[in-house]
């Protein structure tokens, strides 16, 4: 006799064997469940949300660095007080709202109830007040906010107050604006880190957790869903209003290189590429399964950026011959191509299409480029045949482009150029150095501004004028940085306008460096994704995955 | 022999010290620096400077050496510039995936070029030689990324047989661990194979003339027990020396192949960090594959042995 149990087919033992109907039903679903399985997957991969940035993610802190890459991680990690929205208006975020008094002396903020870290921690002020104190010192606006400042207090678990010694109309941008650094709120601890050093641990209160057990860094990173994340009720728009995160999780997958990204996109092994090489977009663009728009509407101010304090551009009539014969569009062709739609000429500083945009005093920019005034300018100046060493990084597409172009345009007025072709990192190290470049140092590089950094003078390091302490190449003058002040008091729009028009002359005055055009990138993402905005970083919340 | 192994073992600490040393002082003479990169595009030059300052790297270079060097005789490699991990848990991370990469490729080299250097000597002359010879120079003239491209776009962008890029661990699955590194390992195979198929060939066809085999098809062995038992066998050691020294090729090669393929490997890890001027990385990095290189020679040693009795130690 056998000790196994008596096969369950009997329909009059119920509750002890399975009844005929049940075997059937349990069979139909073992084999329904193979048809099942792909639709449970498909249901998991669709709140798997699989990106492309523009950079490695070489590391995590937007206070104590300001790469664009870290800051658009931190934007989903960390959450603000307040956060700029799609007309760069600020709007509350983490805050309920503020009292501000009449003299624009007193702030006086209060936090939303209910606010939580990843760690599970409430978030008071005394996160908040440790958070602000590490971003002023690193950021411009909080440095002139931390000279104007008598004290920032907690007052209590979620009401704390600036106290200033001048007003400063411009704080609620300060504590929402999209440009790093950015003045996130991390926990207290996190926050006493000193400023220059980067942080080790990534807890924010932001819509998704960083998941710093799958970081492999140079080739994933991985977000996952706060649950605890206190979304506000209103419309999500770039920093401002409700952060809902439709995914479980985000995984930056990071290819190091630009067809191996566009293949798999084209695969559908990533849903959403955050800067396509321009090359490659024709390519996405034919394909039926693939939508290809304009990334960020504010776009990017090519810069050709001087050094002040070694000759030939220690003398001003350098720099402006060079502007004279700079053609904006030989530039602009070389980085985004032929296509009239990715760039404008631009006599202007400052972004193109933003409320305080103006092009006084850019004339030198416009018009038929004068090669010969240039090189009469020069003469005169005693500079014909002047050695120009231009430090070129060939591993950036744009600034290869730029320097290739400035290279031809210095040997047409006049000068010898010394071109020197090396990487990012190198530039980096060399661009620091004052010593003549017969000692290591130089004359040109190239970059260039994201143009929300370009809307006003705040977050626009480049723009500054104030000698020794001012950005690579330490131009100086005082006319510069008297309209950066006049923007910084000025009371109400017309008065900012009037600053930035007075700011935008003396810049092309000095010549403080050469624009060399406007321009525009692509984004590109799969069909099955909907809900990608057009932004200065990619905006996750409100994305979706059919 | 053991005796012999263990000697060669001791001789590389002298072997890595120089290593280190080379290493560290090229790194520190190079231009770039980690703080600029770390402090981004709108930092001031005040801003980079004070977080070199916080890195410690504006310290002199010997204190540097001797602060890095003592950390590496306890074991520790540092922890990146960047990241703050630790160097030896990023290594960790990667190893598996350059292993398998390079695991792959020699297992698939190997087995074609082999065969086909024996049979292109056995058909010397014939078109069966020409072929072999042809793809030979083929490998060799075709760079790894041209191939590399060439494999994406055909067999996974058109055909759809293989992803275009990734790595999916072997826990996962043998299926999709092949399947995932089936493309990479062709394509960084391509020129090993060419080299190995050549040198296989060259020394057959000098074994092939040997008396011995002479004698042996006079007794009327059989002509595959001449090819395989006794040519191949006695033309082992030059090819097993080639595949020792093609390892440090595949090491080169994997920096490419894994870029291509967007495989999460060592060699994506070194050049990301050579390109940010993360320093302790590089060292570890470097330092890791100069040991392996030692070890891999030293078991091409051993294997000489195992192929030939004569040799001994």
């Amino acid at each position: 006799m056998s000790d196994r149990p008596a096969p369950p087919v009997a329909d009059d033992d119920e509750g002890k064997t399975m009844k005929r109907r049940d075997l059937i039903r349990t069979a139909a679903f073992a084999a329904a469940a193979p048809l099942a399985a792909p639709s449970i997957a498909r249901a998991q991969a669709n709140r798997v949300l699989k990106f492309v940035p523009q950079a490695n993610l070489s590391s995590m802190d937007a206070v104590a660095g300001t790469q664009y890459v870290v800051r658009n991680a931190a934007l989903m990690v960390w959450d603000t007080l307040y956060g700029v929205n799609a007309k760069l208006e600020p709007q509350p975020q983490m805050c309920e709202g503020h009292e501000v008094s009449a003299d624009l002396k007193t702030w006086t903020f209060k936090l939303r109830p209910g606010l939580k870290f990843h760690d599970g921690g409430a978030v008071t002020t005394r996160d908040v007040v440790a958070s602000l104190e590490r971003w002023m010192v690193r950021d411009t606006m909080g440095q002139i906010i931390k000279g104007r400042l008598d004290a920032l207090e907690a007052l209590d678990d979620r009401t704390f107050r600036f106290r200033l010694n001048k007003p400063f109309a411009k704080m609620l941008f300060a504590l929402g604006k999209n440009n790093a650094p950015v003045a996130l709120i991390m926990p207290e601890r996190i926050a006493k880190t000193d400023p220059y050093k980067l942080i080790s641990e990534y807890v924010g209160s932001g819509p998704m957790r960083f998941r710093t057990d799958e970081w492999v860094p140079g080739s994933k990173a991985v977000f996952e869903k706060f649950a605890d994340y206190s979304v506000r009720p209103e419309a999500g728009e770039w920093l401002a209003g409700g952060k809902r995160m439709m995914f479980d999780r985000i995984e930056w997958l990071i290819p190091s290189d630009a067809a191996t990204a566009g293949a798999a996109l084209q695969n559908g092994e990533v849903d959403w590429w955050e800067t396509p090489l321009p090359d490659l977009v024709p390519l996405l663009k034919r394909n039926r399964n693939i939508n290809v728009d304009i990334a960020d509407p504010l776009g990017n101010i090519g810069s050709l950026r001087f050094n002040h304090l070694q000759p030939p551009f220690n003398d001003v009539r350098a720099r402006r011959a060079v502007l004279m014969a700079l053609s904006q569009q030989d530039y602009m062709q070389a980085v985004v191509g032929d296509n009239p739609d990715l760039w404008k000429e631009s006599a202007s500083y400052f972004t193109p299409g933003t409320a305080v945009y103006s092009d006084a005093g850019g004339e030198v920019l416009k018009g038929k480029r004068d090669i010969e005034g240039a090189k009469k300018l020069l003469a005169e100046a005693g500079l014909l045949g002047a050695k120009v060493t231009l430090v070129v990084a060939m591993d950036v597409a744009i600034t290869k482009a730029e320097g290739e172009v400035t290279a031809d345009l210095l040997k047409k007025i006049g000068f010898d150029v010394d071109f020197i072709a090396t990487d990012w990192g190198t530039v980096g190290a060399r661009r620091a150095k004052k010593d003549p470049p017969s000692q290591g140092g130089w004359n040109i590089f190239h970059t260039w501004h994201a143009g929300a950094d370009c809307v006003n003078p705040a977050p626009y390091t480049a723009l500054d004028c104030g000698g020794d302490k001012a950005w690579f190449g330490w131009p100086k003058s005082d006319a510069v940085q008297q309209g950066i002040l006049n923007w910084y008091d000025a009371p109400d729009l017309e008065a900012e306008k009037r600053a930035i028009a007075a700011l935008n002359r003396a810049s092309f005055e000095n010549a403080t460096y050469g624009p060399t055009g406007f321009f525009l990138m692509y984004q590109a993402w799969r069909n099955n994704v909907s809900g990608v905005v057009k932004a200065p970083f990619p905006v996750f919340w409100g994305v979706q995955k059919a | 022999m053991w005796a012999y192994a263990i000697r060669r073992i001791i001789a590389t600490i002298p072997v890595m010290a120089i290593v280190a040393l080379f290493v560290f002082s090229l790194l520190y003479l190079a231009p770039g620096d980690p703080a600029a990169i770390i402090a981004g595009d709108q930092a001031t030059p005040a801003d980079v400077e004070r977080i070199r300052a916080s890195l410690g790297l504006d310290r002199p270079f010997l204190i540097r050496f001797g602060e890095w060097l003592w950390n590496v005789l306890n074991g520790d490699l540092g922890v990146s510039i960047f990241t703050n991990l630790p160097v030896a848990h990023m290594i960790k991370q990667r190893i598996e995936p350059t292993l398998s990469l390079m695991v792959l490729t020699l297992t698939f080299a190997i087995s074609f070029a082999v065969p086909m250097g024996v049979v292109a000597a056995w058909k010397q002359g014939k078109w069966v030689d020409r072929l072999v010879m042809v793809v030979a120079v083929m490998g060799f003239s075709v760079p790894v990324f041209v191939v590399g491209y060439v494999l994406a776009y055909t067999f996974a962008l058109q055909l759809d047989w293989f992803p275009v890029q990734g790595y999916t661990p072997i826990a996962s699955g043998i299926g999709p661990w092949i399947n995932n590194l089936a493309l990479p390992a062709v394509a960084l195979g391509s020129a090993f194979i060419a080299l190995l198929a050549r040198i296989t060939r060259a020394t057959m066809l000098e074994v092939l003339s040997q008396d011995y085999v002479r004698t042996a098809k006079a007794k009327g062995v059989d002509q595959k027990s001449i090819l395989f038992v006794h040519g191949l066998k006695n033309a082992a050691v030059p090819i097993v020396t080639i595949i020792g020294l093609g390892f440090a090729g595949l090491i080169g090669g994997a920096v490419v192949t894994e870029s291509v393929f967007a495989i999460p490997g060592v060699g994506r890890l070194v050049v990301d960090a050579i390109l940010r001027r993360d320093y302790p990385v590089i060292q570890g990095v470097v330092l890791m594959f100069s040991f392996v290189y030692v070890i891999v020679n030293l078991c091409v040693d051993l294997l000489y042995t195992v192929f030939d009795p004569r040799i001994r130690y």
